[in-house]
């Protein structure tokens, strides 16, 4: 799967799991930027990124992400 | 691993564009009540659940009627992180007909929560405290092989459970919900540890037996979350991972299994539960079409492995009937045709006997099914409906969406662990009356071809030859009054719902006037069919608080009867003035002109409907219908044997 597709995904994912159809999604977005990407969304939005990649993250993994290009690279590097 | 619980595949799958129509609830010319339960009722993941939560809470928030979703307080108390479950449970709750509010105090504050009287749990009032422990909140000591040293720690638990419970009773008297523990993976020897005391996994199986006796005794509710984590596997279940990270007790592939089954307590507590199963016969109950292929082509043989899933789905619809679910067929077929295989096929497991109503004909579905509902005097929101045709199934949806029709598996196997794993029917409670219910319903509709037979209404009734038995509420009869009061929706005046132990102060109350009504006949004993209670309302006044009956006993003028015993304890208690009130839902309309028939005066009428009488036990002139009358229980001169 390359970037694009990724990307695509991501921001069907964001979108459902923030309930916002606005989110636009890059590698800079971080916590900061979204209403309500508290501690327990996000492991929500973990969950469902593993669920729709069907891949598995490390504890280390889900804890240690700056932003959604983090999240990419550990993306690329599983599926 | 089996998809069926953890994707609810009982359930239909959400429609493209699921958020749009959430966005758009609002705008339904359907009332949002019903547009909200309709959206619960697909197959949601939890991200949609989250969603359909925050639409739901937002109708809250406005003070918006979620009419006829029906509210209930929850408090849950828990070691675990709840935040994420919340929205997936108020949701779950919407798709069992329940608008839920949920309580949720502190993390990790259980304890303190139950015992403190003025606690967030506690002054919330809410209806009904959900314990949701795991094995982590217990005071566990491995104890290897030492029976006393681990029957201590079992003690010491339930000990735990007991003064958690006074806690709630205490202070705030409402319904406990205790959940079994699912035993963690992990084992010390093998197999060994099952047999062994003091190991993990043999002291959680003693702690869930004795929490289940205690649960049986003490009229709480238990939910089997152990039963629930074996069913999908237990390794499944239990994620170490999410446990570290975030506290959350059980893995989240399981969140809508788990709340849809706390959302099934929860409503079986209001009675929400369903009461009869309506089978389509061709591929449902026999493989092949009887039409088409005869009574020689159809698959219902032992040794034949597609007969032997239509004879799975055979067994549980009789073993349902004897736990008092009523069945009844609804079939696109010949009449005479669709009853051969029942009347002469040797190796079908129902007969014509065990089937209340026999609809096979060729009008759709809908219309049989509501037919169906109306000869048993059943609401549509009773019924369950079973049909391997994925367009019969969507056209019962569509036209009549009270019903229940489950999604069915293409392969037959998997049709009665689908119907099963749907759970319409969780009872909370079970009374030995429900044994004979499915019978009941079927002597009622001889009863019916009797009446048809004999002249004359009274004549009729005469020759029933009734006993009518009233007592006063007893310890005895507790659960079948406590479920009547939570079940019956059609002949009850005011609908209140009642949990176990406020039946036990009313049963204490000497102000409290209490009867609980059983009536016999011909064809057998039909069981409680009434209840009533009474209360002070000033000096001289008894208020109608509750007044309730069982359809099954319709026009038998068993009211007329119950008012001549009414007035016999009124006197005797020196009341003069009854007062009662109907209070309007979309199920009692059958009751709006109760007090009228009974000679009572209307002083009140609001927009809603509701309406207020009063009737002088003076000027009280019941009907005297034809049966003997028998009254025990009563203090001294009030009984009254065979008159």
């Amino acid at each position: 799967m390359d970037e694009p597709q990724i990307y695509a995904r991501l921001a069907e994912i964001f979108q459902d799991v923030f309930d916002d159809e606005s989110i636009e999604v890059t590698s800079h977005l971080s916590a900061k930027d979204v209403d309500g990407w508290d501690s327990l969304t996000h492991i929500r939005l973990m969950l469902t990124v593993e669920r729709v990649f069907k891949i598995k993250f490390k504890t280390s993994e889900i804890g240690n992400l700056e932003n959604v290009g983090d999240l990419v690279v550990l993306i690329r590097a599983r599926a | 691993m089996s998809l069926l619980y953890s994707e609810l595949q009982w359930l239909p799958r959400p429609p493209q564009g699921f958020s749009t129509l959430l966005k758009e609830a609002g705008n339904s010319s359907d009332s949002l009540g019903n547009t909200i339960w309709s959206l619960a009722s697909f197959a949601l993941d939890l991200n949609q659940l989250t969603k359909l939560a925050k639409v739901i809470g937002k109708a809250h928030s406005q003070r918006a009627s979620l009419h006829p979703l029906v509210p209930f307080r929850l408090a849950i108390l828990s070691n675990s992180t709840v935040d994420i479950l919340v929205p997936a449970l108020i949701a779950s709750a919407a798709r069992h007909g329940i608008a839920l509010e949920v309580v949720q105090p502190s993390y990790d504050q259980v304890a303190q929560e139950a015992l403190t009287p003025d606690s967030n749990v506690n002054s919330a009032k809410p209806d009904a405290v959900l314990f949701a422990l795991d094995y982590r909140a217990l005071p566990l000591k491995l104890s290897i092989a030492d029976p006393e040293a681990s029957s201590a720690t079992v003690q010491g638990v339930l000990g735990y459970f007991q003064a958690l419970r006074k806690g709630i009773k205490d202070n705030s008297n409402c319904l406990c919900i205790f959940q079994t523990f699912a035993a963690p993976v992990e084992l010390l020897f093998g197999s060994l540890d099952r047999a062994l005391p003091g190991t993990m996994r043999s002291l959680i199986d003693a702690i869930n037996r004795e929490l289940a006796a205690f649960v049986l005794d003490s009229g709480d509710v238990l939910l089997d979350v152990a039963g629930l984590a074996e069913t999908v596997g237990l390794a499944n279940w239990h994620n170490q991972q999410l446990w570290n990270m975030g506290k959350f007790s059980f893995s989240d592939e399981f969140i809508p299994l788990y709340s849809d089954h706390v959302a099934r307590c929860v409503a079986a507590t209001r009675g929400k539960s369903r009461k009869a199963l309506v089978l389509d016969l061709d591929n449902t109950v026999w493989g092949g079409v009887i039409g088409d292929d005869g009574l020689e082509g159809i698959k219902i043989a032992q040794g034949d492995a597609q007969g032997e899933a239509h004879l799975a789905v055979q067994r549980l619809a009789l073993d349902l009937r004897q736990r008092g679910i009523i069945l009844a067929v609804s079939s696109k077929n010949t009449d005479s045709v669709a009853r051969e295989p029942f009347e002469k096929h040797p190796e079908m497991l129902l007969k014509l006997d065990h089937i209340a109503v026999f609809q096979a004909n060729w009008n759709d579905k809908a219309s049989n099914i509501r037919a169906i509902a109306e000869e048993l005097v059943l609401g549509l929101d009773a019924l369950v409906f079973l049909d391997d045709n994925p367009v019969e199934r969507d056209l019962v949806r569509k036209l009549l969406p009270q019903v229940a029709v489950p999604e069915l598996p293409e392969d037959p196997a998997g049709y009665a662990r689908t119907l099963s794993a749907a759970g319409y029917f969780e009872a909370i409670a079970f009374a030995a009356e429900d044994l004979k219910r499915a019978s009941f319903y079927q002597d009622n509709a001889k009863r019916a071809t009797l009446q048809k037979q004999v002249s004359g209404v009274d004549a009729y009734l005469a020759s029933l030859d009734m006993t009518i038995t009233f007592q006063p509420f007893d310890a005895t009869s507790r659960a079948r009054i406590v479920q009547l009061i939570n079940k019956s929706n059609q002949y009850n005046l005011t609908t209140r719902r009642y949990t176990d132990p406020e039946i036990i102060d009313a049963e204490n109350d000497p102000q409290v006037f209490t009867l609980q009504v059983r009536l016999a006949d011909i064809f057998g004993d039909n069981g409680m069919i009434s209840v009533v209670i009474c209360r002070p309302a000033g000096v001289g006044v008894w208020e109608i608080d509750t007044w309730l009956m069982s359809c099954r006993v319709l026009g038998r003028k068993v009211e007329h009867m119950v008012l001549r015993e009414i007035r016999k304890h009124a006197q005797a208690a020196g009341i003069s003035k009854l007062t009662g009130v109907y209070k309007p839902t979309e199920r009692n309309t059958l009751v709006v002109d109760h007090f009228a028939r009974l000679g009572f005066s209307k002083v009140m009428q609001d927009a809603e409907g509701l309406t207020r009488w009063e009737l002088l036990v003076e000027e009280a002139n019941p009907e005297n219908a034809s049966m003997k009358v028998i009254s025990k229980g009563f203090s001294g001169n009030l009984e009254t044997l065979l008159t």
